[in-house]
């Protein structure tokens, strides 16, 4: 038999989805090499991590068919897939929180003896998988104890477990830093160079620079284009996923800074938060940079009341708050965006439009009686709470018929944008946004940077965490950056900083 | 258009059919059952009252519209009543003329027609109901008395109609349900949140027993008044608000789980009722107190009836159209995101237990009334019934999905199951097992929907 050359590691044809009211793909298809990493990109909603979901035997097409090595399989299942050799780490966690990091490392593939597991062997390989990937959490910690970044590693562990083929990662990266992401691609040259097949979706387009071989963009369910990575100027690139080119990466904004409005004094907390003090003034867009674990995520939950501190206190506008829950800080005119937008940001069972409206109560009551008393007693006016939303879904390009739909069924970025508008309705003077862009699209950023400009001009105060620098280069005012519980150094001029300013400052 | 080929129809319309079966499955459920057991009840009906006048008006005017006479003859009683008034007005509007009324036992409509006979008038129709046409007063009247010769004896005539579709079954069907279904509005919200509460059985019979005591002890017994009626009730239904709060309280400040808090509630509510009534059945309550439970003041609905249906009515609404309908349905979705979203979360909790106790005790009352006594007995395993009139009206027991008037559909459930099964001649160990495999499908149903989506 004459053969011009060997099949394809994967072949995907003709995969069409389709869900009430979309249709989240449309005849595509896709192939992977050995050895070869193949970025997946495309805007919010466009269909990636379906299209991943089908290869992971989740989610169920319409249409189409997968071949392995050139004969097809039938992936209906999750068990399917691992059996063919098919890894996934899907963009949203599902990791048991009550289980050891081990235990969910090793679900479904316990090594046992006579129906015993033997703890002892998986401790050794979690740890030198955990090793490999570095990462510190010991292998029996319980994940609800982890931080994102963590859970994250866990389920990249999870996926080498498995001694996959093809590997899949849907935003590996999104709550990363950069060493992390560093020591990840590492691990990716090493998988690819044993011969296995990589497919990485992410919307950090410098990434997809270092490592992909090939890209693939999807727009509305469509493949719009296959080229090798070399081949794909960064201009085009995003021309191709958002349907027009964009300006620029970072906005610029009026600079008017004025009063000092949030002021935090001695915030402590075990050893997590230890004597933190800063002010952000109006209209001043504050950056908290630092390593994943570094405290930056539980100082903002202290000041939104989400955690109770052991000492210091906030001020705003010269008025000392006293916050003893998040309810208290929302009235107070504090929100915080949280990172994890899963389990903390969203009610995936609730209609997005629900969730946009739950910390809006007050605006959306016929009485306007929303905040008083007991708290829960007022009308609501739909019709309101529908227009107020629309505004945003323009703005902010979410789907328009999603108001209706239970959160969990959109798209990771799009789940973001709603968290998003929720809070930029709470009509706060003090917002902070832990991880603001996480998972979203170029052009969608953009658009969040630019209302997080237009805040500031309003004169807001705004904190931001992020572990993402050239955000916190490109966006911030100033930039604190915290090491263990401390903020152990200050960058007042981040337009002439760099990278490597911000990372010794969070190594020490 | 390239969407609308039936190849990518296909998937869309499975879709529908999901989301109509995963919306209102239930119904259709309800509305099988329904026809179900019509069919297997449909039996002979005389009518009686004034759906038999009714009938016999309509033969009365098939037989030709000259002026002519009728004689009505039927027994005693509010049906027969209803049947003479009615057939009185509707043959005269007919163009009859009523020569005669008799109204007692088969002697006394001998003795009327021998005395009509004697006046030598003469009459087309004697117009029978459904009672006075079985006596045997009627046979060979002709010959005996000549002046009834060419009279026409109508009688009114069995049609064929579902046992269980008469109005006095459905309505005894709702009235049957109505404590629980009143109770399971209460569970709904808590359902809702993700708890549960077992004690509402329990707060039924210590809201039945303390309403019932408060009135025979300071109301002044039978002779109370309605002041004195309302009081005893208010008492009942508050004192088990206040083991809501207690069971709240627990849930809400110490994180106990709801399952033991309540369970801890359902014991201490029982005992106290047993101690309170002193282990005895309480009847010394005025004949008025059976207003509530066995009234009928509004179009021949029960009022225990009215009541379900007003305060369906009013959770569907909060549910749907206030902040708190939102907040329980936002902790139960996910605590945590509500919590950070400025919930009160504890708040909402406690709010949901208190509003369940005092509907477990406004049951009490209604089943007090019902049965014009208070026991401690009472509302045995009545949260069992209660939890799967919700869960088999479509509320997940993981919190967060479902609705109030599903419950109401899973209440009528359960009730038209019993009921038929009753028509039907079931036996009632034999409805048990029925009722617990319907209940198990319930949430089967549940954990299917909750995995598509
Ligand atoms: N379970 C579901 N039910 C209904 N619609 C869904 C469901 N899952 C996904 N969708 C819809 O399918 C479309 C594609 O979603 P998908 O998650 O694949 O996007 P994505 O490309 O991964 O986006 P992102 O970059 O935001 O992660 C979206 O419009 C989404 O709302
Ligand atoms: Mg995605």
């Amino acid at each position: 038999m004459v053969s011009a050359s060997p099949p394809p590691l994967l072949e995907m044809r003709g995969i069409s989805k389709q869900y009430p009211g979309v249709k989240a793909l449309d005849d595509v298809g896709l192939t992977l090499e050995r050895g070869e990493v193949l970025a997946l990109m495309g805007e919010n909603g466009a269909g990636k991590s379906t299209l991943m979901k089908v290869l992971a035997g989740a989610v169920r097409p319409d249409a189409g068919a997968i071949f392995l090595d050139g004969t097809e399989q039938q992936v209906t299942s999750p068990v399917d897939a691992r059996g063919c050799g098919i890894a996934v780490i899907h963009q949203e966690f599902n990791l048991v929180p009550a289980l050891s990091v081990r235990e969910n490392i090793f679900l479904g593939l316990e090594q046992t003896t006579a129906g015993f597991v033997r703890r002892g062997d998986e401790r050794r390989r979690a740890e030198e998988l955990l090793r490999r990937i570095g990462v510190a959490v010991h292998p029996e910690t319980p994940c609800r104890r982890l931080t994102v970044a963590q859970q994250q590693a866990v389920e990249i562990a999870k996926a080498l477990a498995v001694d996959a083929r093809i590997i899949v990662m849907d935003e590996p990266t999104a709550t990363l830093t950069p060493q992390e992401v560093e020591k990840l691609f590492a691990v990716i040259a090493d998988l690819t160079q044993q011969g296995i097949g990589v497919i990485y979706v992410s919307h950090r387009l410098d990434e997809i620079e270092e490592i992909a071989d090939r890209v693939q963009v999807l727009r509305d369910g469509q493949v719009v284009a296959v080229r090798a990575a070399d081949q794909l100027p960064r201009r085009e690139l995003i021309e191709l996923m958002v349907g027009r080119s964009l300006e620029e990466e970072f906005p610029s904004r009026r600079q008017s800074v004025g009063e000092p409005r949030l002021v935090v004094r001695g915030l402590c907390r075990g050893d997590k938060v230890r004597n933190v003090s800063f002010e952000v003034r109006r209209g001043e867009i504050v950056a908290l940079a630092g390593l994943v674990g570094a405290g930056r995520t539980e100082v903002v939950r202290l000041i939104f009341g989400a955690d109770q501190a052991e000492a210091g206190h906030v001020a705003l506008d010269g008025q000392v708050l006293s916050i003893r829950s998040p309810r208290d800080a929302i009235r107070a005119g504090i929100c915080l965006l949280t990172e994890d937008r899963k389990h903390q940001g969203l009610i995936l069972s609730q209609s997005v439009l629900h969730n946009f409206a739950l910390p809006n109560a007050a605006h959306f009551v016929a009485a306007g009686r929303g905040f008083t008393g007991w708290g829960f007693t007022g009308w609501i006016d739909q019709q309101r709470e529908r227009d107020a939303f629309a505004g945003y879904a323009t703005s902010m390009r979410i789907r328009a018929n999603a108001a209706a739909h239970p959160a969990g069924t959109l798209s990771g970025g799009n789940q973001q944008k709603v968290v998003l508008a929720k809070w930029l309705e709470s009509n706060s003077e003090v917002l902070i946004f832990d991880e603001p862009t996480r998972g979203i699209d170029v052009g969608a950023k953009v658009e969040i940077y630019g209302l997080m400009n237009e805040l500031a001009e309003q004169g807001k105060a705004i904190v931001m965490v992020s572990s993402e620098l050239p955000e916190v280069l490109g966006m911030a005012d100033r930039i604190l950056v915290m090491h263990e519980g401390r903020i152990t150094g200050e960058i007042a001029d981040p337009a002439a900083a760099t990278q490597a300013d911000i990372l010794s400052l969070a190594i020490r | 258009m390239n969407a609308d080929t039936p190849a990518a129809l296909m998937p869309r319309l499975r879709h529908m059919g999901a989301t109509v079966l995963a919306d209102h499955g239930m119904l259709l459920v309800l509305g099988l059952l329904c026809v179900f057991f019509s069919i297997v009840t449909l039996d002979e009906q005389t009518p009686v009252g004034g759906d038999a006048a009714g009938q016999l008006v309509r033969r009365l005017s098939q037989i030709g519209d000259e002026p002519k006479q009728l004689v009505i003859v039927a027994g005693r009683g509010s049906d027969e009543d209803a049947f003479v008034s009615a057939l009185a007005e509707g043959a005269a509007t007919a163009g009859w003329s009523v020569a005669g009324i008799s109204q007692g036992g088969p002697r006394d409509a001998r003795m009327s027609l021998e005395a009509f006979a004697a006046t030598d008038r003469r009459v087309e129709v004697i117009a029978l109901s459904a009672s006075a046409g079985a006596w045997g007063v009627f046979d060979g009247l002709e010959s005996r008395l000549p002046a009834f010769a060419d009279a026409t004896l109508l009688r009114p005539e069995p049609t064929r109609w579902p046992n269980f579709l008469k109005a006095t079954n459905l309505l005894n069907v709702a009235n049957q349900i109505a404590v629980i279904a009143i109770v399971a509005v209460g569970m709904t919200l808590v359902i809702l949140t993700g708890g549960i509460d077992l004690s509402v059985g329990s707060l039924i019979a210590l809201s039945s027993v303390t309403g019932a005591v408060c009135i025979r002890d300071v109301c002044g017994g039978q002779a109370a008044g309605t002041a004195g009626m309302v009081v005893g009730a208010a008492v009942g239904i508050l004192i088990c608000g206040l083991a809501g709060v207690l069971s709240g309280g627990v849930v809400t400040l110490f994180g106990i789980p709801p399952f033991i808090a309540t369970l801890g509630m359902m014991l201490v509510a029982s005992g106290s009722a047993y101690i309170i009534a002193e282990g005895q059945s309480i009847n010394q309550v005025p004949d008025a107190f059976v207003w509530l439970g066995r009234g009928a003041d509004l179009a021949g609905l029960p009022n225990a009836v009215v009541l379900m249906l007003v305060l369906y009515a009013a959770a569907h609404i909060v549910m749907s159209r206030t902040t708190f309908g939102r907040y329980v349905y936002a902790v139960g979705g996910n605590a945590e995101a509500a919590r950070l979203s400025g919930v009160p979360v504890r708040r909402v909790m406690l709010a949901v237990y208190v509003l369940c106790g005092l509907l477990a005790g406004l049951g009490g009352i209604v089943m007090a009334s019902q049965l014009k006594s208070g026991a401690p007995t009472y509302g045995q395993m009545y949260e069992l019934y209660v939890i799967a009139a919700v869960v088999v009206g479509g509320t997940s027991l993981s919190g967060g999905e479902g609705r109030v008037l599903g419950t109401l559909v899973g209440a009528l459930i359960i009730a038209v199951i019993q009921n038929g099964m009753n028509l039907t001649g079931v036996e009632s160990y034999t409805q048990k097992v029925v009722l617990g495999l319907v209940i198990l499908a319930a949430v089967l149903l549940d954990r299917l929907r909750s995995r598509r989506g």
